[in-house]
């Protein structure tokens, strides 16, 4: 059901070390110790190629898309649908014209909200998430609800930070007309047993927005296994540059959907009595794109794939283990979120210890961990607490470094325990 | 509590304590025990009128005029912004208001901790300081 598996594949063992010198940034040292760099569900470091991609582009390549028949402008239009085929082919999306380009995950979830959401969801309705939702998967379906008179309604969810899937059944009939859910939560690392819930929402007619953006660096991503209708995510969480994401969405939405932002690229002709628009995708690309990041997004992705997301998943699991047991093995750490399908993060309390004295402690070691309410303050509110320490994994991220976070919580219980 | 000398004698005592400290740990192990020292604000103060925002941690800072000088007492649910919050009362709880308005504190930055200061970081620092000078800010105009 998920995307780990497939380790009888894998040529060789997956070495960090290889990967780890293809990233600049984690050569760093902060306040004079290495920096061990664990906020990846935040944000992800660049490697090399990325970079360079980005250098490249504007020593030599710029110049505006879908506009001149100079030789400059179809380089870049070319460089530029090039990489949407790459992302397409990642995501094994049936067609470029499905994958539009977006500023991230959030923005291509408002955009699912604004252009797609009033087609289907009318006064009295339902729109369904889970409890688990980042912000930016809970705050467009509101403002939908709140100009369309709908409501949300929110999945509970178990102690354990699963989805109570009975719950979740007994919701759907309740005048659903749209499932939102996240793939991977950013705050527990849960994975959602998204295949079934599809299922179940197609059988009653309900489309399901998937938030993908704690998933794609992590796991092999099939929007057609899957079958649901929409999934975004964010380059900047997958080694990518940040400012640009992906939406996809099945092709028939994207017939059937309105344009989202007017301007430039988006149109097919424009007179003061009438406009025509363009097909899918420029349909939904307004105005002058993130070129640049996107060309070197596609970098990112030929480094996620030239390693092999089976692989990396593997290996990921096995560091997500091993921390886990490290930190268990310390007196008073209690973990939120403890799900049996997680992925890369470790969300936790050390006794009484305030998320931000912790957070505060380990930065002086050079441990980055993001502390707080992680943009799912109903989540901490479900679970009594006013956030937690998170430590996020990434591919190359070391056994090393978790024990360097292991001690680091040793320290900040001797000093504020 | 109420402290002796000017905004600028307290914080040289500061600055003489904190350099007692080789590293960053016994530091910050100095402000958390001064956190602990910090008597607690009364559960009666700890409401949204004297809670200071853009912090992670609940921060309180409750001002008070006292024959013609400012008086704060707080409070936080985490110990370092609790030591933070006990470093400024120390330094200016009890001082004229105008003295309030014009010091600079930069004895946060001689004690290492001036990165708590800067409006990134989510302790507040810098919301309470701005808190504690509109305070003051409003009363040295009526003296």
């Amino acid at each position: 059901m998920h995307a780990t598996g497939a380790i009888q594949d894998i040529p060789g063992k997956f070495d960090p070390a290889q990967v780890r010198d293809q990233f600049p940034a984690l050569r760093r040292e902060v306040y004079g110790k290495p920096l061990v760099y664990l906020d990846n569900a935040a944000s992800s470091q660049k490697p090399q190629a990325v970079i360079d991609r980005l250098i490249r582009y504007y020593s030599s390549e710029h110049s505006n898309v879908h506009r001149g028949v100079h030789f400059l402008s179809r380089e870049a239009t070319d460089a530029y649908e090039a990489a949407r085929k790459r992302a397409a082919d990642f995501l094994h999306a049936p067609s470029e014209s499905a994958v539009l380009y977006t500023r991230g995950a959030t923005e291509g979830i408002n955009l699912v909200a604004s252009s797609f959401g009033p087609l289907h969801v009318g006064q009295g309705d339902v729109v369904l998430v889970s409890h688990m939702e980042h912000h930016s998967n809970i705050v467009p379906w509101q403002m939908l609800c709140e100009a369309q008179g709908a409501r949300v309604r929110a999945i509970p969810v178990s102690d354990t930070g699963e989805i109570i899937y009975e719950e979740f059944e007994r919701l759907l009939g309740e005048r659903v007309r749209l499932l939102a859910i996240g793939h991977v939560s950013n705050a527990l690392g849960t994975i959602n047993p998204l295949q079934s819930m599809i299922r179940q929402a197609h059988e009653l007619g309900i489309p399901v927005v998937v938030d993908g953006a704690q998933a794609a660096p992590h796991m092999k991503i099939d929007v057609q296994a899957l079958d649901c209708d929409f999934y975004a995510l964010s380059s900047h969480k997958m080694f990518g540059p940040t400012g640009v994401g992906i939406l996809y969405a099945k092709p028939e939405h994207l017939k059937a959907m309105g344009p989202w932002q007017g301007g430039g690229d988006m149109i097919e002709t424009v007179t003061f009595e009438q406009t025509t628009y363009n097909e899918p995708p420029h349909k939904f690309e307004a105005g002058t794109p993130n070129i640049a990041d996107v060309l070197a997004f596609a970098e990112a992705i030929d480094f996620l794939e030239g390693i092999g997301q089976d692989r990396i998943a593997a290996y990921e699991r096995d560091l997500l283990d091993y921390a886990t047991e490290r930190l268990l093995q310390i007196e008073g750490v209690r973990l939120v979120g403890t799900a049996t399908e997680k992925a890369s993060v470790l969300s936790f309390l050390i006794g009484d210890i305030h998320p931000y004295d912790a957070g505060t402690i380990l930065d002086r070691l050079g441990i980055a961990v993001r502390t707080g309410h992680h943009c799912a303050q109903p989540l901490m509110r479900r679970f009594g607490i006013p956030g937690t320490v998170r430590a996020s994994f990434a591919l190359y991220n070391t056994f090393d470094e978790a024990d360097a976070l292991a001690a680091g919580v040793r320290r900040v219980r001797e000093m504020l325990g | 509590m109420a402290a002796q000398g000017t905004i600028r004698e307290r914080a040289r005592d500061i600055v003489e304590e904190f350099g007692l400290f080789d590293d960053w740990m016994g530091k910050y192990e100095y402000l958390i025990e001064i956190g602990q020292g910090l008597p607690p604000l009364d559960p009666l103060y700890k409401t949204e009128a004297y809670r200071i925002h853009g912090c992670q941690a609940q921060v309180w800072v409750r001002p008070e005029m006292k024959n013609g000088l400012v008086f704060y007492e707080g409070d936080s649910d985490a110990l370092i912004t609790k030591g933070l919050v006990a470093l400024l009362i120390r330094v200016l709880s009890g001082q004229p208001p105008q003295d309030v308005v014009e010091t600079s504190l930069e004895f946060l930055d001689e004690i290492g901790m001036q990165d708590h200061l800067s409006a990134t970081r989510r302790n507040g620092l810098a919301s309470m300081v701005r808190q504690l000078k509109r305070f003051a800010q409003v009363h040295s105009n009526k003296t």
